[in-house]
């Protein structure tokens, strides 16, 4: 405890195109259950009210201050210093836009992505306000609650080998949306209409299985399993298609 | 020159309210837009964990429920503060709009049959789960209900909800604008026909021209310092409502404080900690609750809890800690798989924040700020009083179903029935409504916020906005807290008064370039201040103790005097807020009486002198 912690952090603004991006330090004396939101507050407003970062719930469950530390993909705001060197470095995540220091825009991604996987249930049913609900297993709901829990941090996509390589890719956020759906009985597309949306190299046939993305994920999703499971189910699907030509 | 965006609907605000009353009018075939300060799946809505209340009954401990019960818990909860024609249209959609959740993916947790356990007050029961109801919504218990009412998904109930509203609304066309904030409305005194929005990405501004404007931007639960809302609950909405100096807010001074915010970090761990069986204990690892209540125990209303929480601490019980005294949860009882499954968000708060594993350890919790009862005052169809066009729903609203006390899981509840039910207002009237945008009001307002950011950067100000902030901060959590007086009020509206005047002269340390946050702070920074003014003056005014509004010099609740909403408002160029007060129901289905937990005297309606209100 009462660390001196230095901070390197990248500056960039895109508003400002002239100056270049740069690594900037700053020096903090660490307290007690210090987090990066703390510490990033308290450099925003005791010594460079210019830095760009984000948070919003600060409490783990809204995805917004996911940013690389110390080379490691991660949410800032349950990052703790005690379990960090005295030197932290800070950079936005790669694959994203950058909208300046260590602010990307993923909200623009996630937008686009949920708009291209058909991010919702696709049924032909009516909703019938009279009506009691469809009845669902209580397992069944759990899950897809498992699956739900993704928060659009974008740590998986700042880890994967391919997004690095195809800006296209859906990664594993958008595999695993889609095996949120392909899991839901109110969902009533085939494996034929899900082939149509990720059976190809930008989606589920992109994925060279580094499995960085499960290894990074804040949440602790089963992204591996996850991956592995359409990867069959797909796969299947592809020969299927292949022989009835 | 400004870009400018026509739209028909304009949401300012992209959780679940805003969302949902864009959904409404983009079904109708509207235009609609909603503006977001973030990605609208990191709205302060993802964050509600415990569950929505719909009287559903369809388990065990929920069975007999229906709206009528659901309504005379809501009344009761909002200490007759609340307007009784709202919460009943409120109790009668909610079923409605939790089976429509369903149609559109949300994962409720089910109905399993058989036989089952499960805690009240550290000790265990069983009940048993009907086989015809298997596969139907099932619920939880929550603080202030008479059955088991909250339906859930874990305790992910809000994220859940979020995201498939958010997948509804991507899938009806509606353009979210996020990282952009609304700065100022366009009216002309009688109209609402749009507003000048900042983008937090490069800094511009814009106009947004449109037939109906809805306010739907949460709470201002960051005008405290210690508060379970989101770094974006600033009260923006609410702020620039203020600022037409017509518009009014209602009940501002009915502030919430949610029994088990985190110590420190003021996390919120949720109420289905209780509700599930959790047990708060002190300093001498004891259950204090039931002394205080003995009906109710850990499960009163959300007031009432935290209140004799903060009297046990006074009375010395409290456990010494770095960061002040607190109290202790216990939910280690209820076991490792119902922890790692049903609270598992309270499972990840507790190993990431504080380093304690709440299935061995005991959870430091403090009443801390939550949620705003107050807001933008709307009639039962969400229009807004004051201009026609302007609309509000969530909690950025004062729709007002929720009095002086919120009961948990109602506000998840009002989000998506409100948004129902305002939206279907909204189309009404984009039906009836034919465009009119006056582009000199426009310019000129858009003028004056250029105005106002070119004195913050290049101006001769000096003050920050940071501390000033800050100072605000804490002068709220010091006067205007869990317990009121009229020595705190008054001295911490003296000190706004002060800071309200410094803000003024403003000038920023940074160059408020594209996306700068002490930009962003410096323009809200006066709104924040005045809405601590209003929440202050009206509490100073009211003379009793209703709800959440606790004056120790006044501990009685005042029927006879205060059964009235307090209207805010605050006329251009004034240093103060104007207040106003209107009954607060027309129509009384219940009338006036004891809620059966909170203890506390009523002054009645009908008499001179105290006396037990009758029914």
């Amino acid at each position: 405890m009462n660390r001196n912690l230095y901070f390197n952090i990248l500056r960039y603004d895109p508003e400002q195109p002239d100056i270049e991006p740069y690594m900037q330090s700053y020096l903090l004396k660490e307290t007690e259950r210090m987090t990066l939101f703390i510490a990033l507050n308290r450099l925003r407003e005791e010594q460079d009210a210019s830095l760009k970062f984000d948070f919003c719930c600060r409490a783990g469950i809204c995805g917004a201050c996911a940013m690389v530390i110390n080379g490691r993909p991660g949410l800032a705001c349950h990052t703790q210093t005690k379990d960090l060197p005295a030197i932290i470095n800070l950079l936005p995540l790669p694959f994203f836009k950058l909208i300046g220091d260590l602010s990307v825009d993923t909200g623009i991604w996630f937008r686009e992505m949920n708009r291209q996987v058909e991010s919702w249930i696709h049924t032909k049913e009516v909703f019938d306000p009279q009506a009691s609900e469809q009845r669902m297993d209580n397992s069944t709901a759990e899950q897809i609650y498992e699956l739900e829990r993704c928060i659009e941090c974008g740590c998986c996509l700042a880890a994967c080998g391919t997004a690095r390589m195809r800006e296209d890719f859906l990664g594993a956020a958008g595999l695993n949306r889609i095996g949120r759906f392909l899991l839901d009985p109110r969902d009533q597309r085939n494996e034929q209409d899900f082939f149509q949306l990720i059976g190809s190299d930008r989606g589920i046939f992109g994925c060279m299985g580094l499995l960085a993305c499960e290894d990074v994920c804040p949440k602790h999703l089963p992204l591996q399993d996850q991956l592995g499971f359409i990867r069959r189910k797909m796969g299947l699907r592809a020969l299927h298609n292949l022989f009835k030509r | 020159m400004q870009e400018v965006i026509t739209t028909d609907m304009l949401c300012i605000g992209a959780g679940l309210a805003g969302e949902r009353v864009a959904i409404e009018t983009a079904k109708a075939g509207f235009n609609t837009i909603c503006l977001s300060l973030v990605p609208a799946r990191r709205s302060h809505s993802a964050a509600a964990q415990g569950g929505m209340q719909a009287a559903l009954g369809n388990c065990a401990m929920g069975e007999g429920d229906n709206p009528d019960v659901h309504f005379a818990d809501t009344v009761k909860g909002s200490d007759w503060g609340c307007d009784q024609e709202v919460a009943r249209l409120f109790c009668e959609t909610a079923p409605i709009a939790i089976r429509q959740l369903a149609h559109w993916g949300v994962p409720w947790n089910r109905v399993e049959p058989g036989e089952d356990g499960y805690f009240q007050g550290g000790k265990k029961y069983s009940k048993t789960e009907k086989s015809e109801n298997a596969g139907l919504i099932t619920a939880r218990n929550f603080g202030g209900t008479a059955k088991w009412r909250t339906c859930y998904t874990s305790d992910g109930t809000g994220h859940t909800m979020l995201f498939t509203m958010d997948n509804k609304a991507t899938q009806a066309g509606i353009d979210i604008h996020d990282r952009c904030e609304a700065v100022a409305l366009l009216h002309d005194g009688t109209r609402c026909f749009g507003a000048v929005a900042r983008c937090m990405r490069t800094g511009r501004l814009r106009i947004y021209y449109a037939k109906a404007v809805l306010i739907a931007s949460g709470g201002f639960g960051r005008i405290y310092r210690e508060s379970t809302n989101a770094v974006i609950c600033t009260g923006g909405g609410q702020a620039i409502c203020l600022d037409t100096g017509i518009v009014q807010l209602g009940n501002m001074e009915a502030i919430q404080f949610h029994p088990t915010g985190v110590v420190p970090g003021n996390i919120l761990v949720t109420e289905g900690c209780r509700g599930d069986g959790g047990v708060l204990l002190d300093v001498d690892k004891k259950r204090f609750m039931h002394i205080y209540e003995p009906a109710k125990a850990e499960l009163a209303s959300r007031d009432v809890v935290s209140r004799r929480m903060t009297e046990h601490i006074r009375a010395g019980k409290g456990v010494p800690s770095p960061y002040g005294e607190h109290l202790w949860l216990d939910i280690g009882h209820l076991g490792a798989k119902h922890i790692n499954t049903r609270l598992r968000e309270v499972e990840e708060i507790c190993t990431n924040f504080l380093g304690v594993d709440p299935i061995t350890q005991l959870i430091p919790v403090r009443p801390t700020q939550h949620y705003s009862m107050g807001g933008v005052r709307t009639d039962k169809h969400g229009k807004a009083y004051g201009l026609k066009g302007l609309f509000a729903a969530g909690e950025a609203a004062c729709w007002d179903m929720h009095g002086f006390n919120r009961l948990g899981g109602n506000s998840l509840a009002e989000t998506v029935v409100a948004g129902m039910i305002v939206g279907q207002s909204c189309v009404r009237f984009l039906k009836g409504e034919s465009a009119c945008f006056d582009t000199g009001i426009a310019n000129e307002q858009c003028r004056n916020v250029q105005q106002r950011i070119h004195t913050l950067v290049a101006g001769n100000g000096r003050e920050k906005a940071f501390s000033l902030r800050n100072e605000m901060q804490d002068v709220m959590m010091e006067g205007v807290g869990i317990f009121r007086n009229e020595l705190g009020l008054s001295n911490a509206y003296t000190r706004l008064e002060e800071l309200h005047a410094r803000a003024a002269s403003l000038k920023l340390a940074s160059n408020g370039c594209g996306a700068n946050a002490e930009l962003s702070l410096a323009l809200q920074l006066r709104g924040l201040i005045r809405l601590a003014l209003c929440v202050t003056k009206g509490a100073l005014e009211r003379t009793e103790s209703r709800g959440s509004h606790a004056r120790e010099d006044y501990p009685e609740r005042n029927d006879r005097d205060w059964l009235v909403r307090t209207l805010s408002r605050w006329d251009v160029d004034n240093d103060h807020p104007c207040l106003d007060y209107e009954p607060a129901s027309r129509v009384w289905e219940i009338p006036p009486g004891d809620r059966g937990y909170g203890g506390g005297t009523v002054i009645s309606t009908d008499s001179t002198n105290k006396k037990e209100a009758s029914e």
